[in-house]
């Protein structure tokens, strides 16, 4: 049994009830996002007895609008409480919105507008070289975010500087609000894309597989003098027939029924993960 | 007249910093010449970062190393930074509290004729805009100097607007009365009292003793933070006057003028015109041509002043 991979399905629950409480939340990019992140922070050198260290690894979540996926990871890691998050998700004055806000503990930058993200990460992985520190920062982008042309800028810098201690992940996905990312603006070959800006690129084929992304954040570790850029192959909606590669669960609000009929695929699932 | 530029003031300031200071941070966007960075990036490579010809990149860099316990100052022309990167300066600096100081070279109609992608007539408004963010445009080199001093050292993010060419001096060596934040009385009046910004404190300071040896008193009040905009100073300031004018180099929404008009007519309403660039684009010529030709020199503010007051 991987219990990370056990642990993404019991987390998925907490993320589905953030969104019920809160009356809507982007329920698609949380569900392909959930394993990157929980890999991420399984490795990340952070801490809520240390928030302020220094030394600690940097995230920045560009595709701000994933954040639901973000507080219950943070709350996992003892950051947050998981119930305090659900009573105030989306609530009249809360500091718990759509999108992460850095007053609340473990979140390092504000995000939501996409395309911010990458740049921000160059700033800090710059910082880290300036000040001799062994921090990584990386940065989680969504694949219909890459239309963005600031997210070229940021990439054109981390090669020109050679920022070995960055690494960007895209939540390749394969769809956005209006449809696929092919019909919406063709990102053509990112692989290759990545690779002309100077990026060590790392295709990951199951991108809500933990131990293909463990693998591939090993693998950016040890690479030198280049930043790696982590694609990984996920879908969107992942963890129930019900949403998988819809681009209409974009930010669908599930119904009673849809929610009884989710909770049960994400139990069946996580029950056949538990005896691998 | 002074040979040196409020640029070249910032970069000796700075430089000052960055001695003392290993995170006082440098960023330009291919603009290390036109900020009058090259020395900077010279002396402190370590502490210099080049990002290219990418505004939005600049900006966000700067925030990301801000985030990071920098002091991060990103130097770019005003018209691009304020208009090409304003998301960023809006969520990566203004909202996510970062220590990023935006100072935005060559601004309003510096680039005279290089025409309206090169002019900054907007930054004011957009930058005020925004929570949580300062808009200085300080007005000769002596306050050049004492508004860098304390802006390397304070915490939060601000936009700065600074003119390309020198600019004459507006204060003394030796007496340079500078409080962040407060508007500095230049001279006292009676019946009016001129309230501008930047490159047009000069001639306002200028239309004043004109208007003095007209019979006409006139006060001037050197407002070079347009935000936090100091209220009580201006307030105290026009107390008693028969009209207020405002001047700025910039278009006639949202900028000194407006804020200025907001406050006396909230508080003690009377006349206040405002002197400024068009609501379209400027014509072409150098600043001092510019400026003649929209009445915004020393000749154009005293004839209005007049006009305004034979009623």
């Amino acid at each position: 049994m991987n219990a990370l991979a056990v642990k993404a399905y019991s987390l998925r629950q907490d993320v589905l009830d953030i969104i019920m409480a809160g009356g809507g939340g982007h329920i698609g990019g949380d569900m392909s996002s959930m394993e990157i992140m929980l890999t991420l922070y399984s490795r990340m050198n952070v801490s809520p007895e240390r928030l302020r260290d220094p030394d600690r690894d940097r995230f920045v979540l560009s595709k701000g609008h994933c954040v639901e996926t973000l507080y219950a990871v943070l709350a996992d890691k003892g950051f947050l409480s998981l119930d305090e998050v659900k009573a105030q998700f989306s609530k009249f004055g809360s500091e718990y919105i759509g999108h992460p806000h850095n007053t609340i503990p473990g979140i390092e930058m504000n995000s939501g507008s996409l395309g911010h993200g990458l740049s921000v990460g160059v700033g800090m992985a710059l910082a880290a070289r300036m000040d001799g520190r062994a921090y990584r920062t990386y940065v989680l982008m969504g694949d219909g975010e890459l239309a963005e042309g600031s997210v070229w800028e940021g990439a054109m810098a981390a090669g020109h500087y050679s920022l070995d201690n960055l690494c960007a992940v895209v939540d390749r996905n394969h769809l956005q609000i209006s449809g696929t990312t092919e019909q919406v603006m063709t990102p053509g070959d990112l692989h290759a894309r990545f690779a002309a800006f100077g990026w060590h690129v790392i295709d990951v084929s199951d991108g809500n597989d933990v131990d293909q992304l463990k693998a591939a954040f090993d693998g950016a570790e040890e690479t030198r003098g280049k930043p790696t850029v982590v694609i990984a192959n996920t879908v969107k909606g992942k963890g129930s027939p019900l949403m998988e590669n819809k681009a209409s669960w974009h930010h669908h609000l599930p119904t009673a029924e849809e929610y009884e009929q989710i909770r049960r695929d994400f139990l069946e699932r996580k029950e056949a993960l538990s005896h691998e | 007249m002074n040979k040196i530029a409020n640029r070249a003031v910032m970069c000796e300031v700075l430089k000052e910093a960055a001695g003392r200071d290993r995170d006082v941070v440098v960023l330009c966007s291919d603009s290390r010449g036109s900020g009058s960075m090259t020395s900077f990036a010279e002396t402190f490579p370590a502490q210099f970062v080049e990002v290219g010809i990418a505004e939005q990149d600049l900006v966000g860099i700067a925030a990301g190393l801000a985030s990071c316990g920098k002091r991060a100052f990103a130097v770019s022309p005003a018209s691009f930074l304020s208009t090409r990167s304003y998301e960023q300066c809006k969520v990566d600096c203004a909202y996510s509290g970062t220590n990023v100081k935006l100072v935005g070279i060559s601004g309003g109609v510096s680039y005279g004729a290089l025409g309206m992608t090169h002019h900054s007539a907007q930054d004011i408004a957009a930058m005020s805009a925004i929570p949580g963010m300062r808009v200085y445009l300080p007005s000769d080199r002596h306050q050049t100097r004492k508004l860098f001093e304390a802006l390397a050292q304070d915490g939060q993010t601000a936009y700065i607007r600074l003119g390309r060419n020198p600019v004459e001096d507006v204060y003394e060596e030796g007496n340079i009365p500078f409080e962040m934040d407060r508007a500095t009385v230049l001279r006292e009046g009676t019946d009016v009292l001129l309230v501008a910004c930047g490159e047009m404190v000069k001639p306002a300071k200028d239309a004043a003793e004109r208007l003095g040896q007209e019979g006409i008193s006139a006060g001037v009040l050197d407002m070079y933070c347009v935000k936090p905009l100091d209220a009580r100073g201006l307030l105290e300031a026009a107390k008693g006057k028969r009209l207020v004018v405002a001047v700025e180099e910039h278009a006639p929404f949202g900028g000194l003028g407006s804020r200025v008009a907001q406050v006396i007519a909230a508080n003690d309403p009377m006349r206040v015109v405002n002197l400024s660039l068009p609501d379209a684009p400027v014509v072409t010529g150098t600043s001092e041509e510019v400026f003649r030709y929209y009445g915004l020199d020393a000749e154009g503010i005293a004839k209005t002043v007049k006009q305004t007051l034979r009623g």
